[in-house]
């Protein structure tokens, strides 16, 4: 697939940098609004409509927005169109609106959506900056949406609210309750730090996977979230070119001295 | 009386029964993040009360004689989200020049708060109940409370279980999520108390 292109944008959203599986960015809605799969579909489109435009917006006044206050005018379109999107659902899905309360407001200051802003849209054209912002809006919505089915599931025994589990299924409810969260995560989380160690092991690059911190990117200082941060922030496509031609050479250089240490063998 | 009352129950539900970080989840960030020693956690704590009371105090003010009067509350997230952002910054530079010893104390986490989604939760929460200047001020300062409660409690927890020898996988967040989970059950004790 070619790089930028609308197809490649939408798969690196959704699989390849799953913004919660994979960057593990935005934990606070996460945890707080998949008590049920379909709040956190609700929530997820949600961000996902703030995402799409505000990239598209971000996108086309790059160059108008001066540098140095960048963030400030992020913040600013951001909060307008979370404003627009708060008084649509006000009117139109009071019932969701009512379910997701203070989150709604609060996807102002999801790290998901500031990070695409500065990392993508600042520096790409309005197309691709779109279809970036689609491509992880629905990886957002699709991560929400699973963790949502699976927290119903072991709490309720529903699904999107039909009763699916047979009637001797005792429901775990602290699965739907506060506690519930944390635990789902910290499996979640622990998944992830298996893959990376199994991975690391065959010595496959799984700088990508975050290591789980959640929220204000921006200013926090702890090392995981200075990791992220830089992974999220700071790292243009040259620079991960780069990274990938220094790899590939280490690679190659190690492979040469193994075949070296083969010949001498013999 | 009556009204003592009312504040004393606002201070007691928002700070212990639903807990801002164990029950709500905002601020995770900080919570995860700046809890490795009880010092840093208790600094943390300090500066979160600090700017939430600071910041519920002023959002209240302009919600009350300038959003309302002027017929604008839907631009509240807006307004609120640009007036905590520019107060930390001044709360900031203010201390830095005037009050040497408050900053060296809590100066180093204030930068990590300004766009903290616990701040704009509780601003907004303010409005959203309907809360007078007062008691949101008091609901600021409980939730922030609550939030330092947690924090310290977590530090305690996990310098103890720093050595301690954890499979592989959960070595890191998972181990530190699980903790905050079994708090989170622990905190549910709390819902008993109004």
């Amino acid at each position: 697939m070619k790089e930028n292109s609308a197809l490649e944008r939408l798969y690196n959203g959704i699989a390849k940098e799953n913004p919660t599986f994979v960057l593990m960015l935005g934990m606070c809605p996460t945890l707080a609004v998949t008590t049920s799969a379909i709040n956190g579909l609700g929530m997820g489109l949600t961000t996902a409509v703030v995402l799409t435009l505000s990239n598209l917006i971000i996108s086309l006044l790059r160059k108008v927005i001066p540098d140095k206050v960048r963030i400030p005018a992020f913040i600013v379109i951001i909060a307008s169109f979370v404003t627009i999107v708060q008084l649509l659902l006000e009117g139109y899905l009071p019932d969701l609106n009512e379910a997701l309360g203070v989150y709604i407001p609060l996807i102002v200051v999801n790290c998901i959506i500031l990070g695409r802003a500065e990392a993508y849209a600042y520096t790409h054209g309005p197309v691709s900056s779109l279809f970036d912002g689609i491509g992880m809006g629905l990886g957002f919505t699709v991560a929400l949406t699973c963790i949502g089915m699976v927290r119903e599931l072991l709490g309720s025994g529903k699904l999107f609210g039909f009763t699916v589990m047979p009637g001797s299924f005792t429901p775990i409810v602290i699965f739907v309750l506060a506690p519930g969260a944390f635990f789902v995560l910290a499996i979640l989380s622990a998944l992830q730090n298996f893959v990376k160690i199994q991975g690391e092991k065959r010595g496959k690059d799984m700088s990508k996977i975050g290591s789980g911190c959640g929220h204000d990117c921006l200013h926090c200082m702890d090392e995981s979230c200075a990791d992220n941060r830089n992974k999220v922030f700071s790292e243009t496509e040259d620079e991960k070119r780069t990274r990938r031609e220094e790899r590939q050479k280490e690679k190659e250089e190690d492979s040469i001295e193994l075949i070296d240490l083969d010949e001498e063998d013999e | 009386m009556e009204n003592v009352r009312e504040l004393l129950i606002i201070l007691i539900s928002s700070s212990l029964v639903s807990n801002v970080v164990l029950s709500q989840f905002l601020g995770l960030c900080p919570f995860l993040g700046v809890s490795k020693k009880i010092n840093t956690a208790a600094g943390m704590g300090g500066a979160i009360i600090f700017v939430i009371t600071l910041s519920s105090a002023i959002a209240g003010v302009i919600y009350r004689f300038v959003l309302t009067p002027f017929h604008m509350e839907y631009l509240q997230t807006i307004v609120f989200i640009l007036v905590i952002a520019a107060l930390v910054q001044f709360v900031e530079m203010f201390l830095k020049k005037f009050v040497k010893p408050l900053y060296q104390a809590l100066g180093v986490y204030l930068p990590l708060i300004t766009t903290n989604c616990a701040v704009l939760g509780v601003a907004l929460t303010n409005v959203q109940k309907e809360y007078g200047i007062l008691a949101g001020t008091v609901n600021g300062f409980a939730t922030a409370l609550g939030f330092m409660i947690a924090i310290v409690i977590l530090a305690g927890l996990r310098e103890k279980m720093a050595y301690n020898d954890i499979p592989e996988s959960f070595k890191g967040m998972p181990s530190v999520l699980l903790t905050a989970g079994l708090m989170a059950i622990a905190f549910c004790g709390f819902s008993g108390l109004l």
